[in-house]
C-alpha cells in the first residue's frame, strides 16, 4: 500500500515546526512515532500534502519531575515510558498501560503525545490521562495553552487541538504516594485495540475510599470519564456492593459500536467486567 | 513530489540514494537496495516480517518512510552473519531447533530476537514470548522459536564468559 504523495519536512525546532503548520494550514499534519498516521496514509484515509516530522525536536523529549507533578515530553515513546524509573516509582499506571499497547516494535516508535493527541477512541492512554486528571500543554503560532485531558476529547479523531497547534507535553499532577491504580484491558490478541478497558486511580484511608477516578477506553467516540461511578465508591470500603454500583454506573454511560470485537451490549458488559477487575486490583495497592 | 536525497548505513555499508517521500523503508530496502531478507507480510504493521533494526530499535519497516531513516543505522537479517558467511548464533539455533518451517517470518523473527538479546541477554521464556509478540509465525506454534532464542542466548552468554 502506497500513500498519496506528500512533501516531507523535518524541522530542527518546535518554532520551525509551528511555522510550517501555520504556512500550510490544513494541508499539513505532524507525525511523531507514525504508527497511527502512517497506516492511515497507506489506506489513504489520511492524505496530508505536507508531513511535518517531529523526530528531531529534542525539546519534546524527556520525562521530568516537578515538585508536585511529572511532566512527560510528547515524544516520549512507550518503550521509554516502560523503562522510566521515575514513572515506575511515582505513577506506575503509565508503565502498566504502556505494556498493553501494541507490541515491542510499535512501542519503540509510538509516543505518548501521538497516543493522546490522535483522538482515536481505541488508544489506551487517553483514558489513563482522564483518570489521572492530566493536563496537555499545547503550542501554536498564538502561544501556549493548557487543556485538561477531561476537556480534550470531542469525538472520534476530533479534539480541542486547534489547527496549527502541537501537543508538546503532558503534565500529571503527582498522585498520592500510596494510591491504588490499574488499567484492565480486554483484547482479542496482542496488538489489538480494547474490546473495552478501564483505568482506575483511587486512594484509601483507614479502610475507606477517599477518592476514585474511573475512565473507559473504546466504548464510545471518546474516552469516557465515569465521574458518577467514581463517586459511588467515595466514603465506602470499596466493597463488593460499592464496586458493583460503580461498574453499573460506568456501564450506563457507554455507547460502543458493534464491530469485530463484538456486539454493542457485549462490549458494555466487558466494560463492566474491566471496571470491577480494575477496582479490585487498585484497592489492593492502595492504603 | 520531488525526490529527496537520503544517506543511511545499511548492514555497515554507507548508502546514498534518492527517494520519493512516500516511499516506505521496506520498499527502499527490497526494491532499490535489493536487500530482500526483510519481507512484506501484512503491510499493516501487525506481522513483523518486515522487522529491521534501526538505530538500535526493532522497527516494522512497512511503517517507516525511507526519508525518516536518513542518517540512520540499519541492520537487516543480511547483516547478522559474519563476513566469512558464518551464521550468527541465532541463525544457528533456529536451524538446530527447527525454529522455522516455511521461513517467511524468520528474517523478521531473528532480527527482532537479535535486539531482544541485546537488551536482555538472559531472557526467561515469558520474556522471550513478550519480546517477540510483534512477530507472527503461522507454522511453528512458536515453541521451537522460543527454544531457539533461549539456546542462542545461552550460547552467546557462554561465549562471552569464555572470552572474559
Amino acid at each position: 500500500m502506497i500513500p498519496a504523495p506528500f512533501e516531507y519536512h523535518r524541522p530542527r525546532s518546535l518554532d520551525e515546526a509551528i511555522g510550517l503548520l501555520a504556512q500550510h494550514g490544513e494541508d499539513a499534519r505532524v507525525v511523531a512515532g507514525g504508527h497511527s498516521l502512517i497506516p492511515m496514509m497507506k489506506l489513504r484515509l489520511a492524505k496530508p500534502e505536507h508531513l511535518v516530522d517531529l523526530r528531531d525536536l529534542d525539546e519534546l523529549r524527556g520525562i521530568r519531575s516537578e515538585p508536585d507533578a511529572v511532566v512527560i515530553g510528547a515524544l516520549a515513546t512507550q518503550h521509554e515510558l516502560i523503562g522510566s524509573e521515575l514513572l515506575a516509582a511515582k505513577c506506575p499506571i503509565i508503565r502498566e498501560t504502556s505494556l498493553q499497547i501494541a507490541d515491542p516494535q510499535v512501542r519503540y516508535c509510538g509516543t505518548l503525545g501521538g497516543n493522546v493527541a490522535n483522538g482515536d477512541p481505541g488508544n489506551d492512554m487517553p483514558a489513563v490521562m482522564v483518570a489521572l486528571g492530566a493536563t496537555y500543554l499545547v503550542k501554536g503560532a498564538h502561544g501556549e495553552r493548557d487543556v485538561a485531558a477531561r476537556d480534550f476529547y470531542e469525538g472520534a479523531y476530533s479534539t480541542a487541538l486547534r489547527e496549527g497547534e502541537i501537543l508538546v507535553a503532558v503534565r500529571i499532577h503527582m498522585p498520592a504516594d500510596r494510591h491504588g491504580y490499574a488499567y484492565e484491558k480486554q483484547k482479542r490478541k496482542v496488538g489489538d485495540y480494547a474490546t473495552a478497558a478501564a483505568a482506575v486511580v483511587l486512594t484509601m484511608s483507614a479502610g475507606a475510599c477517599t477518592s476514585a477516578a474511573i475512565a473507559l477506553t473504546n466504548v464510545a467516540d471518546t474516552p469516557l470519564f465515569a465521574k458518577d461511578a467514581g463517586e459511588a465508591l467515595v466514603g465506602t470500603a470499596a466493597d463488593e456492593a460499592a464496586i458493583s454500583e460503580a461498574a453499573r454506573r460506568a456501564q450506563s454511560i457507554t455507547s460502543p459500536s458493534a464491530d469485530g470485537r463484538g456486539p454493542a451490549d457485549f462490549r458494555t458488559h466487558i466494560a463492566g467486567v474491566m471496571v470491577r477487575r480494575a477496582l479490585a486490583r487498585a484497592k489492593e495497592h492502595a492504603g | 513530489m520531488a525526490k529527496m536525497h537520503i544517506a543511511l548505513r545499511v548492514n555497515n555499508r554507507q548508502v546514498e540514494t534518492l527517494a520519493e517521500p512516500r516511499m516506505l523503508l521496506i520498499h527502499l530496502l527490497r526494491e532499490e537496495l535489493r536487500i530482500t531478507g526483510p519481507h512484506i507480510g501484512c503491510d499493516t504493521s501487525h506481522c513483523g516480517a518486515c522487522t529491521v533494526d534501526m538505530n538500535g530499535k526493532s522497527v516494522k519497516s512497512c511503517t517507516v518512510f525511507a526519508v525518516q531513516a536518513h542518517g540512520a543505522e540499519i541492520i537487516t537479517i543480511e547483516g547478522l552473519a559474519g563476513a566469512d558467511g558464518s551464521l550468527h548464533a541465532l541463525q544457528e539455533a533456529f536451524r538446530e531447533h527447527h525454529g522455522l518451517q516455511c521461513g517467511f517470518c524468520t528474517p523478521g523473527m531473528i532480527t527482532r530476537a537479535y535486539r531482544l538479546l541485546q537488551e536482555n541477554p538472559n531472557p526467561s521464556e515469558t520474556e522471550i514470548r513478550h519480546g517477540i509478540a510483534g512477530n507472527l509465525c503461522r507454522c511453528t506454534g512458536y515453541q521451537t522459536i522460543v527454544r531457539a532464542i533461549r539456546a542462542a542466548a545461552e550460547r552467546l552468554n557462554s561465549a562471552k564468559e569464555a572470552a572474559e
